[in-house]
């Protein structure tokens, strides 16, 4: 969408609307309010002073007889024009000096950087009142010094986004082309930072009018006879007890008037960053929920029974995501599997294949966004209930005794503020009725299991002190600390180098041979699969395409033609060393037929095809409704 | 447990031997120090230098304004020599210098007491104030986020997301002076329950400090939603997620202490413009502190008074910077020393 339409599109929703009412209000009032109401406003009536709301002063009079309404809405014009040329002022200067680094480079640069920062240091009320010491107590005095005090923020926030786009190549590319630093700036820098600036702008321009205000009502800035709200504040204040609206009436207009400039920011923030999150609505949330439930009344067919010695199985799993506003995604499309008790059974297929997500939802850990549901499902000989958007709570005491997990990036799963050995023992504490030093002892035991060197000092040392292998094996430690029947591991070597790879692997393959224990390994490393695993279950967008035994799958034996295509990509040792490596190409396409999710289809809502992997990862932003923290504007605002 | 231990050269990294970890452990964190207190010297002394030269600036001579609007010139001259107005102004910058670490201050025009007794008898009141505020407002807003961030977590509870959103912009949009004058009207003039001003028992206390909190604990809680939001959808909240526990032990011992370091790095700012709120909020609540005084000696440009009372605010907005990252690393050591 354009930046035009996405404005439209904002101002078209009750906020858009309520922020283009406030902004028209407060436009008009400070234009004209001081021509239309400003003499009325001006006169002193002495037989009316200090008089409580009536007809004819709606909200009372001051203690010099005038109207109060009547003066605070005259007193727009100079609280909101003043703010405004504060804000332009600094905003203006800021961004001049905050792109200067740029231009200048070198040492000067760099100082003027440091100078910012310093000045960032100090509050800008500080400085505002600071330099209205040299510049005296008028209007124009407070507005310079509020444009000063300005500055450094905005000095500060220019300079982050313009070194952030300074390294990108298009920079680059012009420099080598020996373009001037300074048209550079105007023509490549500027018009990619200029967004977040303008957003800011509107946000500052409130802060501005607020603390013009502040200046006034101390005493600093608009001086009598002329009047804003800061100075009317400061007027009723004293009589607070006599005329309560003398105060409070310009207290409200300022509030109402800072929260115009909020809106302003938060329509041009939505107006200026591309779409962000939208989730299922409620409407298709609830046919979903609706159509699922009858299915569970009226199943189907008979899913087909379990076999006796599997220690995980799952008839008909389903995996949907919204997908817009009104559709739905299919993601894991009726996946039906087995594990049995002591094999090691290997999930392939391509990124958005499903595959990450059927382990997840067997392990009760989707996003809750994603809509789950299977005809049946059953670990360890106890029949799960797959909730929809959260745990299965049948799960729950599993976890820790004997069920584990193993995820895919050891980098990012370990908790960077807690001690390793604690997040290892974590589940002797919670499941296994251990005490803090049962837990510690079992805990150094399971790391020194899996060759954790000096488990006993390491125990107390942060993730970041850890090498990437000693994390993951960290991780399956953690998942020992019971007896699991299964560990679920998800690309647990992905992120590892080649010879910690196989540490990892040789490690998983030694519990299984000694516990017994069986393990689902998702990787989209068809070799590594093929030579860890008993059997291998090929998933091709968001399908069970083949399942198959390793053997087979070595031998040459595979049905499904993605499964061959895939067993082709790997190279051996006999590939030619000249040719190009084998790919399966991207417009490939294997699925022959077949459509989208069942209770989707059921519920009158259109089914897209889509990226189970971008659900899951790349997208997980935008399927996780945090919509705050991309589009507001003032919390990003506070952030910086 | 089956699986048998084996001898750490099969399996890992050969460990460092302790003594070695322990001095590399610690030598990044004296640079750090180091580092650290180098800025707030350098950031201190621009402060002492750009308030020295505020008052070279005033329109106007100093010594006319210290005599008397009306004083004979013979009276000024007196005054100018007195003051050590006749010297170049290098030589005025060092005497400053000086007379900080020796703790003169000059003395104040109006009343003609030193400096440094105003600063110290008033500062107190104001210390009060800021860091009951402060003390409030952080743990408030902890709690506050961490819980709307909790149960509006993934697109859950969707009016209680709008609803937080617009109350907490509403009220975080409200500066302290307004909430104060609200506040006046509310609980002293309508309901006549506690005190308008002054300081005098904890009840006083109430008033001016909710008026200064206000505002910063609706940002903070803001930041601080928006930070719990983003832990959760770290790996390690999944990790901890499938270990199964307790809310109450997910939220306080796995999410917190991540959010703390990033919450307290934001905060910074907001809580620096707090110090600077105290001058407002003191204004209306007639608060002893030093709030009043620098307003009054802008007014009567009685110089050597803000000049000191200007120090005094900027190195208290120094010095809770400096704490905040000396706590930030004792929390995190990993970022503050990594980026550092």
């Amino acid at each position: 969408m354009t930046t035009a339409r996405r404005l439209l599109a904002a101002l078209r929703t009750p906020l858009g609307v309520l922020a283009l009412l406030a902004c028209g209000t407060l436009l008009f009032l400070t234009l004209f309010a001081p021509a239309i109401w400003g003499e009325r406003a001006a006169v002193t009536d002495t037989t009316q002073i200090s008089q409580p709301p009536s007809d004819e002063h709606l909200f009372g009079t001051d203690g010099s007889g005038r109207d109060i309404l009547l003066r605070t809405l005259a007193a727009t014009q100079l609280s909101v024009s003043m703010a405004l040329m504060a804000t332009v002022a600094g905003v203006l200067s800021g961004v001049l000096v905050g792109l200067l680094p740029l231009i200048l480079g070198g040492r000067a640069g760099r100082w003027i950087v440091a100078g910012i920062n310093i000045g960032v240091a100090f509050p800008g009320l500080l400085l505002a009142i600071a330099f209205s010491v040299i510049l005296g107590q008028s209007g124009t005095a407070a507005t310079l010094a509020i444009a000063i005090a300005m500055l450094p923020n905005y000095g500060r926030l220019t300079h982050n986004l313009a070194a952030s786009v300074w390294g990108r190549d298009y920079i680059s590319a012009a420099r080598v082309l020996g373009v001037p630093t300074w048209q550079i700036v105007l023509r490549h820098v500027l018009p990619n930072v200029r967004d977040p600036l303008l957003v800011n702008a509107a946000i500052t321009a409130g802060g501005a009018l607020v603390s013009f205000a502040g200046l006034s009502f101390l005493g600093l800035g608009i001086q009598v006879p002329q009047y804003d709200w800061g100075r009317m504040l400061n007027e009723g204040v004293s009589r607070i007890f006599v005329t309560p609206a003398a105060a409070l009436v310009p207290g409200i207009a300022i509030i109402l008037a800072g929260l115009t400039f909020v809106l302003l920011g938060e329509i041009l923030g939505k107006a200026l960053t591309p779409d962000t999150h939208r989730s299922l609505s409620s409407r298709v949330l609830r046919r979903l929920r609706a159509q699922t439930a009858e299915n569970e009344t009226e199943p189907a067919g008979v899913p087909a029974p379990f076999a006796e010695d599997s220690v995980l199985a799952v008839r008909n799993l389903r995996v949907c995501a919204p997908h817009g506003r009104d559709d739905v995604r299919t993601l894991v499309d009726g996946v039906s599997f087995d594990v049995a008790r002591g094999e090691i059974v290997g999930v392939v297929g391509e990124s958005g294949s499903g595959k990450s997500l059927t382990l997840m939802s067997m392990a009760g850990l989707l996003d809750p966004s994603l809509h789950v549901s299977a005809d049946a499902a059953r670990f360890d000989g106890e029949d799960l209930t797959l909730r929809a958007g959260g745990h299965p709570a049948s799960l729950d005491h599993h976890f820790g005794k004997r069920m584990a997990m193993v995820f895919q990036d050891p980098m990012s799963s370990l908790n960077p503020a807690l001690h390793v050995g604690s997040q290892v023992a974590e589940a002797g504490l919670l499941h296994l009725g251990m005490n803090r030093r049962e837990a510690r002892e079992a805990a150094i035991e399971r790391l020194e299991a899996v060759r954790i060197p000096d488990a006993e000092r390491r125990y107390g040392q942060y993730p970041h002190e850890y090498s990437g292998g000693m994390r993951q094996r960290a991780m399956i430690a953690a998942g020992l600390m019971g007896k699991p029947s299964l560990i679920l591991a998800d690309e647990p070597t992905t992120a590892l180098d080649v010879t910690v790879q196989a540490e990892i692997l040789t490690l998983l393959r030694r519990i299984n041979e000694e516990d017994g224990t069986a393990i689902m390994f998702v990787s989209h490393d068809i070799a590594v699969v093929t030579s860890l695993c008993t059997r291998v279950l090929v998933m091709y967008r968001g399908r069970l395409v083949e399942d198959i035994s390793s053997e087979d799958l070595r031998a040459g034996r595979a049905a499904h033609a993605y499964t061959r295509a895939l067993m082709d990509t790997v190279p051996t040792m006999t590939t030619p060393r000249g040719e190009p490596m084998a790919s399966i190409p991207d417009e490939a396409d294997f699925s022959g037929g077949g459509d989208g999710c069942a209770a989707g289809r059921a519920a009158g809502v259109e089914v897209v095809r889509g990226d189970a992997d971008a659900a899951m990862r790349g997208d997980a932003e935008r399927l996780d409704g945090d919509v705050e923290r991309t589009s507001d504007p003032l919390v990003q605002e506070e952030k910086r | 447990m089956s699986v048998t231990p084996v001898s750490p050269a099969a399996g890992g990294t050969p460990a460092a031997a302790p003594g070695r970890t322990a001095f590399r452990a610690q030598n990044p964190w004296v640079s750090y120090l180091l580092r650290r207190g180098m800025y707030f010297v350098i950031s201190l002394f621009v402060l002492v230098t750009v308030s020295f030269l505020l008052v070279q600036l005033i329109p106007g001579d100093p010594a006319r304004i210290s005599a008397g609007e009306n004083a004979p010139p013979e009276v000024i001259e007196a005054r100018r020599i007195q003051l050590g107005l006749d010297k170049p102004v290098i030589v005025q910058y060092l005497t400053f210098w000086v007379g900080l670490f020796t703790g003169d201050m000059g003395e104040s025009i109006t009343s003609r007491m030193p400096v440094l007794d105003v600063i110290l008898s008033r500062a107190p009141a104001t210390l009060e104030l800021a860091l009951a505020a402060v003390a409030i407002a952080l743990v408030l807003a902890v709690c506050l986020g961490l819980f709307f961030g909790a149960i509006t977590r993934g697109g859950r509870r969707h009016g209680v997301e709008v609803g937080f959103t617009s109350v907490s912009a509403i009220v975080a949009v409200i500066p302290e002076f307004l909430a104060g004058v609200i506040l006046v009207y509310l609980f002293a003039v309508n309901m006549d329950i506690l005190p308008v001003a002054g300081r005098s028992g904890l009840e006083s206390y109430l008033l001016p400090v909710i008026a200064l909190a206000l505002g910063p604990t609706a940002s903070l809680t803001r930041i601080v939603r928006a930070e719990t939001l983003t832990v959760l959808q770290q790996d390690y909240v999944r990790t901890a997620r499938a270990k199964r526990m307790p809310a109450v032990r997910l939220y306080g011992k796995h999410v917190l202490p991540n959010l703390l370091t990033s919450t307290l790095t934001i905060s910074g700012l907001l809580l620096g413009s707090m110090i600077a709120g105290t001058v407002l909020v003191e204004n209306i609540f007639a608060w002893p502190g030093l709030g009043g005084v620098i307003v009054e000696s802008i007014q009567n440009q009685d110089y050597p008074l803000v000049q000191g009372i200007i120090i005094f605010y900027g190195a208290l907005v120094l010095l809770i910077n400096l704490i905040i990252d000396i706590v930030l690393i004792l929390l995190d050591p990993r970022t503050a020393l990594d980026t550092s």
